[in-house]
């Protein structure tokens, strides 16, 4: 899994009809020390995370375990909003 | 599956509640010679595992068979802790 800030969301009409009704956002990696990293993922929101919100992103086959998304075309579930994260000193 | 270390821990009040109960732990992958490697990531914890402590993990959709019969998404799992790696 991995830490993402929540930049945007995806508008579809046309998709697979086994992911209507699922909220898509646009998620920037984010490092545990709150770095930016490149890229980004489109990942299925299962917890109505909001815009610039820090959240937890769960990908490949396990992303459908989540609740909701069993049998769905999903690689990337939003499964968790983050409250803290503590790196302790190396 | 990989060599790491736990460096850290993230809290989440709202999660999937397939994801309940779960500690969710960060981990810093290392080499064999337990130099760092790579980029650190978060694991679901299946040992009780602690700060600091040298563990392995695995990934992907096997990360989550610890966990059965409950369906958990995680794709990295901590599956051990490390005693000793000794290199022949």
């Amino acid at each position: 899994m991995i830490l993402g800030r929540v930049v945007g969301n995806i508008v579809a009409t046309r998709k697979d009809p086994r992911l209507e009704g699922f909220k898509l956002l646009v998620v920037k990696p984010v490092a545990p020390d709150g770095k930016e990293e490149s890229g980004y993922v489109i990942a299925v929101d299962t917890v109505q995370a909001g815009n610039r919100e820090l959240v937890i992103v769960v990908s490949g086959s396990s992303a459908r375990m989540a609740d909701g998304c069993k049998d769905k075309p999903v690689d990337a579930s939003i499964v968790g909003i983050v409250d803290s994260v503590r790196l302790d000193e190396r | 599956m990989q060599i790491g270390k736990v460096v850290g821990c993230v809290w989440a009040t709202v999660k999937n509640p397939s994801l309940e109960g779960q500690r969710l732990l960060i981990v810093q992958p290392l080499t064999p010679e337990l130099q760092d490697t790579g980029k650190q990531l978060i694991c679901a914890d299946a040992t009780g595992a602690g700060a600091g402590e040298l563990i392995y993990w695995c990934r992907g959709k096997e990360a989550s068979f610890p966990f059965l019969p409950a369906e958990v998404p995680t794709e990295a799992t901590i599956v051990g802790i490390i005693d000793q790696v000794r290199r022949c």
